[in-house]
């Protein structure tokens, strides 16, 4: 007859109506708890907890109402179904009984039908209520599983993308705690020749998803960045991992900047984000618009990771951001776009700096506090001689373990000179020798010299004249591609030779090239003699640097074949490479 | 109100059903606790207590609606409305009608039992 069966309390001070009561409910193949008044009710409700209640309205010691308040104040959030049983007719009556809690009534005589049907009734709202109070709970218990899986996401984060040379007194940036929930990243780089890399990024999507994307990016950023691999190699790298990891309709909008201090040179990529702006110490603002599509949608071959090179001055400001900025709404709805930004820029005068300028203006017009925003932007000003925050370097093995005997060779050749910069792979073998793993930029630069030598003034024969004035500049640039494009039969060779010395060990470097060579037993530098040289092949500034960072630098040949000592001491700081 | 009568066949056949063994049982109970009651009916009567007279003469009701005796459960009706008016004189006619109905019952349903 009943598919479920329940524990039903009955309480009535008359033998005869509990009798029958009881019958009805036990042929139903329910369990009775009898009770002949409401304090027994009530202490049998505490012992047994009852599923359903059945009370008499007027009983001795306590009546029903009383007895009902206490029973649905022991069930707390349990819903415990109160049913008054009554020959009472008086709506008065009724009503009362209800304000004391009583879910229904059963009047007497009893009707088997009656009593089976509001049984199941409240049987059936019973454990809906059950059920939707476990899930109630259950919601309240997964919302504060997901915001300590927050939490701990961005701790990752945090480990995986630290922030770099961000702190740099020649950066600003603004994002929110929990920008990377936004989709929102920005990291920065300092490059082991000198120079930075920063990478502002905005995924689509927000929350848990987004984050994820974001880790790989990190990864590959700062991992790359510090190996001296370049921007457009960076990009690359991102956009295939992107392309591999995201679902369709998931990408991520980025701008790259490379910056050479150095040469006054900014080279950025914009893939889907708002122009970045270059304020110029003299002369209207650059704006450098998105000229490609986001990372994470093309395939690797159709992928143009070509970055726009411009020319900078110290004292030059690049400003980047996100569409957090332009999409920034008030409370009309209105969006702060790019009249907005060009609004605040005119507005403020011109020794404030723009991204304070942005900011402000962004914020006053969406009326947002700084903690509730979505804006992500980040300004870097051109400088002489950017000084860098160190940057945390991964924890070092042991300097006594890795390799330390080896020797390696390796050339490339032809159409590979335009193509592929070895400079990182070489850097990465070097790397692998422990003690050389904090002088990482010494050894970067040892090899970028040697390499852009061979290559430059060796093999395509660029006179480094060219460089010292403007027009050169461009004319040294556009004819470097131009001679890359015949260098059928060339190469460069590196041979790396590492062995261990006594409290640490020696790198010897030796670089070929397929060029003419040059004069270098005239040349001032070489020979010992002061005043500038007239020799194409080694601008001064160069050798000098390898003089300073080597034990000693040798000419071998017609001047094409050059061969590096450099020294290495465990106590050694870095920059401690010379001779001693 | 005297058109009802002493017994409700209907009603106690389905009792019967539903009892099954422990059909003497609920009768006998029926007849000692209804016993009890107009006893303390009577007492209630004698202290003037119209109060205890009206809420006995509910719980009586209440049996009385339930074993079928639907003309008994009447006169209780009046009796608990007498006690909740404070109508002592009313309440007094209708204790010697309530003894005297319960009697009829009580032969009806000793009848039933000795089937």
């Amino acid at each position: 007859m009943t598919q479920h069966s329940l524990r039903i309390l009955i309480a009535d001070d008359s033998d005869t109506d509990r009798l029958i009561l009881q019958a009805l409910i036990k042929r139903q193949g329910h369990e009775v708890i009898e009770a002949t008044d409401g304090l027994e009710a009530v202490r049998k409700f505490r012992e047994r907890s009852p599923d359903i209640v059945l009370l008499d309205a007027l009983m001795p010691r306590m009546d029903g109402m009383e007895a009902a308040r206490h029973i649905k104040a022991l069930a707390g959030d349990r819903l415990v179904p109160v049913i008054f049983l009554t020959s009472l007719s008086d709506a008065e009556d009724l009503a009362r009984c209800l304000e004391a809690g009583g879910d229904d009534f059963l009047t007497k005589p009893y009707s088997r039908v009656i009593i089976e049907a509001k049984i199941k009734a409240f049987d059936r709202m019973r454990r809906m209520h059950d059920t939707l109070s476990s899930q109630h709970e259950e919601i309240i218990e997964r919302n504060r599983q997901l915001l300590e899986e927050q939490t701990i996401a961005r701790r990752v984060f945090d480990n995986v993308a630290h922030t770099g040379c961000l702190d740099s007194p020649n950066i600003r940036y603004h994002a929110s705690p929990l920008s990377v929930f936004n989709g929102d990243v920005v990291f920065a780089s300092p490059r082991p020749a000198g120079g930075m890399l920063i990478f502002l990024g905005d995924f689509t999507g927000h929350g848990l998803p987004a984050a994820i994307g974001a880790m790989p990016v990190a990864e590959i950023f700062y991992g790359m960045a510090r190996k001296g691999f370049s921007g457009a190699d960076v990009l690359r790298e991102i956009n295939q991992k992107l392309k591999l990891i995201l679902p369709t309709g998931m990408f991520c909008c980025g701008a790259m900047v490379e910056a050479d201090f150095k040469l006054g040179q900014l080279r950025v990529w914009n893939g889907g984000l708002p122009e970045a702006w270059l304020f110029r110490v003299d002369g209207e603002p650059l704006l450098l618009p998105s000229r490609h599509l986001p990372l994470g949608i093309l395939p690797p071959e159709q992928f143009d990771s070509l970055m726009e090179s411009v020319q900078v001055r110290p004292g030059d400001r690049l400003l980047v951001m996100t569409d957090g900025v332009l999409e920034a709404a008030n409370d009309r709805g209105e969006l702060f776009g790019l009249d907005g930004i060009r609004q605040c820029l005119g507005q403020s005068n011109s020794s404030r700096h723009p991204f304070e300028a942005v900011l402000e203006g962004v914020r006053a017009f969406s009326g947002k506090a700084a903690e509730s925003d979505d804006l992500t932007l980040v300004a870097l000003d051109i400088t002489d001689q950017p000084t860098m925050p160190a940057v945390p370097e991964p924890a070092s093995p042991s300097a006594l373990a890795g390799p330390t005997e080896w020797r390696c060779e390796y050339e490339i050749r032809e159409r590979t000179l335009g193509d592929f910069s070895p400079l990182p792979l070489l850097l990465h073998i070097c790397l692998e020798v422990p003690g050389l793993r904090t002088r990482g930029g010494e050894i970067y630069t040892l090899l970028s010299e040697l390499y852009n030598n061979a290559l430059e003034h060796g093999v395509l024969q660029l006179p480094s004249e060219w460089k010292r004035s403007a027009e050169g500049f461009g004319r040294y640039y556009s004819e470097r591609q131009a001679r890359l494009a015949r260098v059928d039969g060339h190469y460069i060779r590196f041979s790396l030779h590492h062995t261990r010395k006594p409290g640490g060990g020696r790198l010897r470097v030796v670089c070929e090239d397929s060029g003419a060579g040059f004069d270098f037993r005239n040349h001032p530098l070489v020979s010992g003699e002061t005043g500038e040289g007239g020799s194409a092949r080694y601008a001064g500034r160069g050798l000098l640097l390898l003089k300073r960072l080597s034990k000693s630098i040798t000419f071998w040949g017609k001047g094409n074949h050059v061969e590096i000592v450099y020294d290495w001491y465990f106590s050694a700081h870095q920059g401690d490479g010379d001779d001693r | 109100m005297t058109d009802r009568q002493h017994l409700d066949e209907e009603a106690l056949a389905e009792l019967q059903d539903v009892m099954e063994d422990e059909f003497d049982v609920l009768i006998q109970t029926y007849i000692v606790d209804s016993r009890d009651r107009i006893a303390s009916l009577k007492t209630a009567l004698a202290a003037s207590d119209a109060d205890a007279f009206a809420k006995t003469a509910h719980s009586l009701k209440g049996s009385c609606i339930n074993i079928g005796a639907p003309r008994l459960g009447e006169l209780c009706l009046e009796a608990e409305e007498a006690g909740k008016a404070q109508d002592l004189g009313e309440a007094s006619r209708l204790v010697g009608a309530i003894e005297e109905e319960f009697a009829a019952v009580t032969s009806l349903l000793d009848r039933l039992l000795v089937r």
